[in-house]
């Protein structure tokens, strides 16, 4: 068990495989001890030959028909936990969520009905519980594959396709989620969280989310802010209601907000934004934002809070 | 044939020209040695090696894992160490090592001199171990691939990796590739061609069996790999996309291709071992092994099945669920011929008296972990759990226990059972027992807990992890495990270097007391003389046949055409059909090795002017070795005992030169299968760059039917030179051959002028690189096919080329009549599926 295991299941998919996986752990342990005890016996056989070994058929009926039996039904057992799912029976979803696996992050983006972008975000899901959500997942540059144990299995994310994850958180808590397709550098560096919140706290996320960011209320802030607009943060990163709009990196609207920053990599705090800012290749090796020495002191600080402050 | 055993005297000079035609090579000249006594032991010792280096990395990634947030590696240097683990492990450990074993075992285990073509095993030795050994140094440089084993585009296109990292993965597999398909072609050919007479399919050893099933599954799964990495470096190199999606390819076309060959590759590793274990079993436990014909037919069945799985390494890929049902059920389905494999040796067992023998403790170790991941294979063969565990440490464990479990334990179990075949000494069984424990603890203390750590959310390539998550004491244990393991395969180092003796002329002979013929009393031309086989076990049903093969008193009890031979027998019922006459050591093949590995590693750095040279210099050499073959009834037919008078070495369809040349064309035809498929892939996942959506015109018909007629021409002229051949009509010969080159290659032009004339370039798209590609690999036919040619020519020059003596003309029209086949089948595809379809 544990925060990303498959086995600590929150939702009906994942404990549907959970109650498989035990299934066939006991089946498995029991094959496993059957074998080795008949080995055993074999090899202590008293030298008179006992009579069912000098037998063919016990081979065939022990290495043929016995696993095409067990095999047979696991099978069919398996088949109809779909594993996916995406069948007729299945809710419409309630709404849908793209997500591009990026190197070394997630971009996230929260669709309206018609498929147009609400607000975009990063290495985050936030989702209502018991709601049928359907991901639409790519990449943008090589493949990725985005795999929250708790809540389902992995799909992987792969240039020129589009890959459908249905999810139903079943309970209120969060998943850490991981890239589970070796994606180069820092690959092991990619992780995100999942979200489950009740339905009003989740329509209230929403609405904050669409939101700008709130105007600063001290001066620190607004010295952040005018700090990073100057410095040509903007060009890759987006802050909706200022200027920024930069698309290759992260939109920042609502970064305070988020649990993690560097996609899982930290906690976000003002002194974690900090570091980040000045080396953030020293964090996390490879990764694509250059360093900020030039921030230091109190302008570095004014930056951070700033960031902090957009929640 | 039943005048053997001759009872009557031998004459005394016999021996002494036996010993003095199969005479090793003194000093350094061993390295020019190609039998395989020889070149079977370095063979072994090599892929030993890599595998102590590809361990040692396993223990640098353990290292940095044993603790969350290490830093005793940096990401990029895990990166690259775990690449280069798997891979030196897949390529240059594990399929090699099985190999040189058979290139070692199977003669003597089939009575044989030698495999047929030993200075093809020395060349694919050389090659191996020299690139082999480059390839691992690339990580002194920092230039050792990073992109994982399998390689995945985009993450290993230029954009993506735009170092040479990845072409050294490239090339550097690329010729290791080669040396595999030529060692297989080697033992697909002995296995068939070179055995024991009487030794009958129905009594065929266990491991010629498995040997042969591997050859097999070698010669049609290689090839998709082999093609896959020519596309892959391709696009690096001129940009044509294969695997790029904004132009119409698809990297899951790489996927489709590395799995086709990747899946059955874990087969062609384990038969061989399950190989062993039926051999080593009957010998300990002094039985014959139980349910012997369901043993073979399983083998034969997992060559089928293992076919059939590739899609399970991409049940995560987002694949239509009915496929995924049927990959499912195949691979699970391949679990059965496994356990008929257990049964047969737990019967084995009950039926007889198990010594424990270090070799027995091997087995033993091996039934116990490979039955664990065999479980473990079901369960990741089921969709959903597969979901969970992809790409995790549950999969990690999984394939080790198959691996490791699978191959590695019954390695050393063969190692410590057949090393008094090679060796003065036996291995010590003290030892042996030290080494076995350490490493049965020392795995499963390993590799156990990762199961574990994946069903914890562990994925895999990952060089940290956080702490919270709580994988920290898992794989501290399996970091532990890990030194234990090591330490038990230094206990092994050490009893090789104590007791292991090779090359001294003698051995320690029969000392398990075992049946079959490899246990026979030898020397460097393997048996003195080569007996009738009669059964399964012969050893143990003519108690006198060992010391009467010694006495010569069975077949070719010398060396009567003074040069090294051996019988060459009939695929099935293993009649006597010629003897043929072999080479001794020399220096061409192993040279030519050398010079290709440095073709391709010079290549790889892009130093094209001096991999030039040296590629002009291997094929020189190649071509120099050749000269030498082909040697035509060189020696009146010669009496081999019993009666039995056999002509010396032969031409046409029973020549074993003619069934290499038959299992090249295999090869040949799937890599140009793999090719027909990505043309078919690429059409069906993006039709949007086909012509019939982007208005490409295809160019007229007048090309394609102008190309398909000076193939048959130049297939027709060939035909017709072979018939000038039977009447020695010599300058008809020569003129012939010429002409159907030239027909060839206008062929190729005809096709390339007509492409060009539309304006379609492969860098275009997917359709523009695939249908240059099957002009590209026509072009390689057209070029080898020239250099086949010119080689026929001065042949017929020269005056080695006529009626009787003309193996070489033979193999030269088959391959150039498959050629035509191939470029025909080309253009229908190339010009009627897109006006058709």
């Amino acid at each position: 068990s544990g925060p990303q295991s498959p086995l600590d299941a929150g939702s009906d998919e994942a404990a549907g495989i959970a109650i498989l996986s035990w299934v066939m752990f006991a089946a498995a342990g029991l094959i496993l001890v059957a074998v080795l005890a008949l080995a055993a016996a074999a090899a202590r056989a008293p030298a008179e030959q006992p009579r069912w070994a000098t037998r063919e058929g016990w081979v065939v009926a022990a290495g043929l028909v016995f696993p095409i039996v067990m095999l047979s039904a696991l099978l069919a057992w398996g088949l109809s936990i779909t594993g996916g799912g995406g069948g007729a029976s299945s809710p419409p979803a309630a709404f849908r969520i793209a997500v591009a696996g990026e190197q070394w992050w997630w971009r996230v983006t929260y669709l309206g009905p018609d498929g147009s972008a609400l607000f975009s975000t990063a290495n985050e899901l936030r989702l209502p519980i018991g709601q049928r959500v359907e991901v639409d997942l790519t990449s943008a540059d090589v493949i990725h594959s985005f795999w929250v144990p708790g809540l389902a299995g992995k799909l992987d994310m792969i240039p020129g396709h589009v890959n459908t994850l249905p999810l139903v958180a079943g309970r209120a808590g969060t998943w850490r989620g991981q890239c589970a397709e070796y994606c180069g550098g820092a690959h092991a560096l990619m992780a995100f969280t999942v979200t489950a919140l009740p339905a009003p706290d989740f329509e209230r996320w929403m609405a904050a989310q669409a939101a700008p960011a709130a105007e600063p209320d001290n001066a620190e802030g607004r010295r952040g802010r005018a700090l990073f607009l100057a410095s040509g943060c903007g060009a890759c990163h987006a802050v909706r209601g200022t200027p920024a709009s930069g698309t290759i990196g992260p939109d920042l609207t609502h970064v305070g907000g988020r649990p993690t920053i560097g996609a899982g990599l930290l906690p976000t705090q003002r002194g974690t934004l900090a570091a980040w800012i000045v080396d953030p290749g020293h964090l996390k090796p490879e990764v694509r934002m250059p360093p900020f020495p030039v921030f230091r002191g109190e302008d570095l600080r004014a930056l951070a809070a700033w960031l902090e402050s957009l929640r | 044939m039943s005048r053997l055993p001759d009872p009557r005297p031998r004459p005394p000079e016999e021996l002494e020209q036996l010993q003095e035609v199969w005479r090793q090579p003194g000093g350094w000249r061993l390295a020019s040695a190609v039998n395989n006594t020889y070149v079977g032991v370095f063979y072994i010792g090599t892929a030993l090696l890599f595998f102590v280096l590809a361990g040692i990395l396993a223990l640098l990634l353990r290292i940095q894992l044993a603790v969350p947030e290490n830093d005793f590696l940096s990401q990029a240097t895990y990166n690259q160490v775990f690449t280069m683990h798997g891979t030196m492990m897949m390529f240059l450990f594990a399929v090699p090592a099985v190999e040189a074993m058979g290139v070692y075992l199977l003669p003597n285990m089939q009575a044989a001199r030698d495999l047929p073509f030993p200075r093809l095993s020395a060349y694919a030795f050389w090659a191996y171990a020299v690139g082999g050994l480059a390839f691992f140094c690339s990580l002194f440089f920092g230039l050792a691939p990073d992109g994982g084993w399998f390689m995945y585009p985009p993450l290993t296109s230029s954009e993506h990796s735009p170092g040479h990292n990845t072409d050294f993965w490239l090339l550097g597999i690329g010729f290791i590739e080669i040396s595999a398909i030529a060692g297989a072609i080697e033992i697909l050919v002995g296995v068939l061609r070179t055995r024991a007479p009487g030794m009958t399919l129905d009594k065929l050893p266990i491991y010629s069996w498995a040997m042969l099933v591997f050859a097999v599954m070698i010669v049609f799964g290689f090839p998709a790999v082999i093609l896959g990495t020519a596309l892959l470096e391709i696009e690096r190199s001129f940009h044509w996309p294969f695997f790029i999606a904004e132009k119409g390819g698809d990297p899951l076309l790489w996927q489709h291709l590395f799995w086709f060959f990747g899946h059955p590759e874990v087969y062609i590793i384990f038969l061989p071992a399950a190989g062993f274990v039926s051999m080593i079993l009957p010998t300990m436990c002094g039985t014959r092994l139980v349910a012997h014909r369901w043993v073979v037919l399983a083998l034969v069945a997992t060559g089928f099945i293992a076919f059939g799985v590739w899609v399970h390494h991409m049940f995560t890929t987002g694949l239509p669920k009915l496929s995924l049902s049927f990959f499912s059920a195949a691979s699970m389905a391949v679990a059965v011929p496994s356990g008929i494999q257990v049964f047969a040796w737990i019967a084995t067992i009950a039926k007889g008296r198990l010594r424990l023998t270090v070799p027995s403790l091997f087995v033993l170790g091996f039934l116990a972990i490979f039955t664990l991941g065999g479980l473990t294979g079901v369960m990741v063969a089921m969709v959903p759990f597969d979901g969970q565990t992809h790409d995790t440490f549950f999969v990690v464990a999984h394939f080790h226990y198959v691996l490791i479990g699978g191959m590695v334990f019954p390695l050393f179990a063969a190692f410590y059972y057949w090393a008094p075949t090679a060796s003065r000494r036996a291995l010590s069984e003290r030892l042996g027992k030290w080494c076995f424990g350490l490493m049965f603890v020392g795995f499963n203390i390993a590799f156990f807990p990762q199961h574990v750590a994946g069903l914890m959310g562990m994925p895999r390539r990952v060089w940290t992890y956080p702490a919270e998550l709580g994988w920290g004491w898992i794989n501290m244990t399996s970091t532990v495990g890990a030194f234990i393991l090591g330490l038990g395969a230094l206990v092994f180092l050490i009893d090789l270097a104590r007791n292991f003796r090779p090359f001294t002329g003698g051995n320690a002979g029969n000392v398990w007391n075992a049946g079959t013929l490899e246990w026979l009393p030898g020397g460097n031309y393997a048996t003195r003389s080569i007996p009738i086989v009669t059964s399964l076990e012969p050893l143990w049903d003519q108690p006198d046949l060992a010391r009467e093969v010694d006495e010569g008193r069975y077949y070719l009890p010398g060396a009567p055409t003074g040069r090294r031979e051996t019988i060459v027998t009939s695929a099935i019922a293993a009649e006597p059909q010629y003897l043929m006459q072999m080479p001794g050591p020399g220096w061409p093949a192993v040279l030519a090795a050398w010079f290709t590995a440095a073709f391709f590693l010079l290549l790889t750095v892009k130093l094209v002017t001096p991999a030039m040279v040296c590629g002009v210099i291997a094929l020189a050499l190649v071509l120099r070795w050749m000269w030498d073959t082909d040697l035509g009834p060189a020696h009146p037919p010669v009496d081999i005992g019993g009666g039995i008078v056999l002509p010396v070495n032969c031409s046409g369809p029973m020549s074993h030169s003619w069934w290499a040349v038959v299992v090249l064309i295999l090869v040949a035809g799937a890599v140009f299968a793999s090719l027909l498929f990505s043309y078919f892939f690429l059409w069906t996942v993006s039709p949007d760059v086909w012509p019939a959506a982007t208005g490409q015109a295809l160019p007229g018909a007048e090309w394609p039917l102008a190309a398909a007629a000076l193939l048959v021409l130049s297939s027709a002229l060939v035909w017709w030179a072979g018939r000038r051949l039977e009447a020695d009509g010599h300058w008809s010969v020569r003129l012939g051959l010429a002409a159907a080159a030239v027909a060839l290659a206008a062929a190729l032009a005809a096709e390339l002028a007509g492409q060009r004339a539309t304006g379609l370039s492969p860098t275009d798209s997917g359709y523009g690189a695939v249908v240059y590609m099957m002009a590209a690999l026509q072009g390689l036919f057209v070029a080898t096919l020239g250099i086949m040619a010119l080689y026929t020519l001065a042949r017929s020059l020269a005056g080695l080329l006529h009626r009787h003596r003309r193996a070489t003309f033979d193999n030269t029209m088959l391959l150039w009549h498959y050629a035509v086949g191939q470029g025909l089948i080309a253009l229908a595809v190339v010009h009627f599926g897109p006006r058709v379809l």
